[in-house]
């Protein structure tokens, strides 16, 4: 009922100007200027407490900038907030995984509030591809981290967004699932889809990273694209950034 | 349709994940049972005088299970941070108040009966002659009673201070609903028509409307990260 | 502005304590003990008038989400509670004299006195939320719905039992009132009237600090 027609196509994925959150006197993100292509993985590094996870928050429609503006896929994040909530998918610290649903019913649950279609055969087809279909039946309380980071995605992948917000993505996966993972995300870049990942690590991400910022204190400090620096070069940077290395 | 639609699947998830975990059935159950047992110490075994106060005990014992109830069916939103979810999802927020809304009453529907059967059995009324509109005034009560302890258990469930602050919110609130339903149980329970107790009828169905207004309006901004 | 809001109240509570003790006649029924009705009635109506701020601007602050909606609705919040407090201690005196008690469940006292467990349930709702953006939307919810509450609990408090003289200000037929006591109750209502701006407006700025030291 508020699903409003598409935006315009052209629209850049994400556009922030002077974006700025604070709790009380506490400022947790101080002028953000951020832009982001359709098509485009942002690998966002920064220490705990960066901010990061306020501004995917932020762009996730889950809290108001105190100051500042944004669009993301061309709806204002103030003003267009239900839009926005159609187009894009967050990978938060919390799963949204209920404990006594099964992995299919969690999805079903999830699509029909998102008003998307939730017949068996749609939501299997989303847990195949998140390697849970053998599980689909099964308690998301016998599952393990992995699987319901797993579930997770799955979840987000149901829609179609245009934007997707990964908030430290790679904990709780193995090596296998980190590779996988990877693989999800470069297809869902194929299509079209932006990624902004967000890790304090520098372990996984930025292989599929198209550009590399550094969050530091509330502030972007650096962003460049990815080809430009050499894995070395981004130790350095980040040290001299945050003080206290990775 | 839509609304309608996710109204029922949130009521769908909460049954069955009361029906696997059992979390709050079998405590209110116990708990009603507590409460028939208290109220016998407390007035003493004199039946005239049990009889006497039967209404307010009923009410007041539906209150206290509702306290217990109905600020629990936001907690399971808390775990792995569902709430955040509900909040992202898109579309009007009132059907998630009102999905909420039938699983509390249904919740406490089921207390009310038990509680209802444990009161004819121990204290020895007869409630079955008066069971369609006595039946009328506990639906009546019950929505307004869930109406508004829905709203106000979605905020508590996010407060340090739960259990504390649900009642000092929810009891002042439900004074014209324990009024008008104790009231009209009374009447009912003496043989009365239900024409008699029109006008308690008539405010209780006012109240729950508003209740319900208000908390279809207010939701969004209750539900928010 | 605030201090001269001050001096205005201050000076309207003087004329009202003239006019009530020295203009207005004695009752002829009651007595001197009537007199407390010039305290009583401005507290309730200066009550009224705090919580239908609150509504005013819990509904202002939900649809635009300024802050100075959610500081006008705590502020009022806080007076009106004083004021109906001041309401029922002062009904309370009154009653013990007349009624031969402190208190009877009569049905606008009752009534009243439930108003004021909710709004003390508002207030106590607005300390218990430490965030204070939430804070601020938690109590406007209940800020309305406590306000639209009101009529409901009116009435069916007074369905409920009714002992209370008819209400003589506010009721359709107009019981007879003479003009002295008309009058003086008229100079009470406008001092109320100031003191509750001036309150406001003190509590408010308070507020403005508050936000500044801890927010």
């Amino acid at each position: 009922m508020t699903r409003q027609s598409s935006p315009p196509a052209n629209q850049r994925a994400v556009e922030t100007e002077g974006l700025r959150k604070a709790f009380g006197t506490n400022a947790v993100l101080g002028r953000v200027d951020l832009s982001l292509e359709n098509g485009e993985v942002l690998a966002l590094l920064g220490p705990n407490g960066a901010g990061k996870t306020t501004l995917l928050k932020i762009l996730a429609t889950l809290l108001r900038p105190s100051a500042g503006r944004g669009r993301v896929v061309g709806f204002d994040l103030m003003r267009d907030v239900e839009p926005i909530r159609a187009v894009v998918g967050l990978l938060a610290h919390g799963s949204y995984v209920y404990e006594d649903l099964t992995a299919e019913e969690n999805l079903r649950f999830w699509a029909t509030m998102a008003g998307l279609p939730a017949d068996a055969g749609a939501l299997r087809k989303v847990l195949a591809a998140v390697e849970l279909e053998p599980v689909a039946a099964e308690r998301a309380r016998t599952f393990s981290s992995g699987m319901k980071r797993r579930l997770a995605l799955a979840r987000i992948l149901l829609g179609a967004p245009r934007l997707q917000l990964l908030d430290e993505p790679y904990a709780g996966l193995d090596q296998q699932g980190k590779k996988w993972l990877e693989e999800v995300l470069l297809a869902f870049k194929g299509k079209g889809g932006a990624v902004i990942l967000a890790t304090h690590s520098f372990g996984r991400g930025l292989g599929i990273a198209d550009r590399v910022a550094i969050l530091a204190g509330g502030r972007i400090v650096l962003d460049r694209p990815r080809a430009s620096l050499d894995l070395e070069e981004l130790h350095r940077l980040y040290a001299l950034h945050t003080e206290n290395g990775p | 349709m839509m609304f309608a639609r996710r109204a029922w699947i949130v009521l769908w998830k909460d049954l069955l994940t009361e029906r696997r975990s059992k979390e709050s059935l079998n405590a209110l159950f116990f708990f009603a049972l507590l409460l028939l047992f208290l109220f016998e110490f407390a007035l003493g075994p004199d039946r005239e005088r049990l009889a006497a106060a039967l209404p307010g005990l009923l009410w007041l014992g539906f209150i206290l299970a509702g306290i217990l109830g109905l600020g629990r069916t936001f907690l399971v939103e808390r775990e792995n941070d569902c709430w955040e979810g509900l909040v992202l999802t898109p579309g009007d927020k009132g059907a998630i108040y009102l999905g909420k809304l039938a699983v509390n009453f249904l919740l406490m529907a089921a207390v009310e009966i038990v509680l209802l059967a444990l009161f004819g059995i121990f204290y020895n009324v007869d409630l079955w002659g008066s069971v369609v509109p006595l039946s009328l005034v506990i639906f009546l009560g019950t929505v307004g009673l869930a109406s508004v302890g829905t709203l106000f258990g979605a905020m508590t469930s996010q407060v340090r201070a739960r259990e504390l602050l649900f009642p000092l919110l929810l009891l002042p609130v439900q004074v014209p609903v324990l009024l008008g339903t104790v009231k009209a149980t009374e009447a009912v329970l003496q043989g009365l028509a239900l024409a008699e107790v029109g006008h308690w009828l008539k405010l209780l169905a006012a109240a729950d409307l508003v209740y319900l207004v208000v908390g279809l309006l207010t939701f969004e901004f209750v539900l928010e990260a | 502005m605030t201090r001269w809001l001050g001096w205005l109240a201050a000076l309207g509570l003087v004329a009202g304590l003239v006019m009530g003790f020295g203009y207005a006649p004695k009752d002829a029924v009651q007595g001197n003990v009537q007199r407390i009705m010039y305290v009583h009635v401005p507290s309730i109506l200066t009550a009224y008038l705090a919580f239908a701020l609150v509504l005013i601007a819990s509904v202002g602050f939900l649809f635009t989400r300024r802050t100075e909606w959610d500081r006008l609705a705590h502020s009022a919040g806080e007076i009106g509670v004083v004021f109906t407090g001041l309401t029922l201690v002062s009904g309370s005196i009154w009653g013990k004299p007349t009624w031969g008690t402190w208190w009877t469940w009569d049905a606008r006292l009752t009534s009243t006195a439930i108003l004021f467990l909710i709004y003390v349930g508002y207030l106590l709702l607005r300390g218990m939320v430490e965030d204070w953006e939430r804070s601020a939307r938690y109590a406007a919810v209940v800020g309305i719905l406590g306000a639209v509450n009101v009529p409901i609990v009116h009435f069916s408090v007074l369905w409920w039992r009714t002992l209370h003289q008819p209400a003589t200000i506010l009721s359709p037929e107009r019981a007879p009132i003479s003009p002295p006591i008309a009058l003086a109750l008229l100079v009470n209502w406008i001092a109320f009237s100031l003191l509750f701006a001036y309150f406001l407006s003190k509590r408010l700025s308070l507020r403005r600090l508050e936000e500044e030291a801890y927010a």
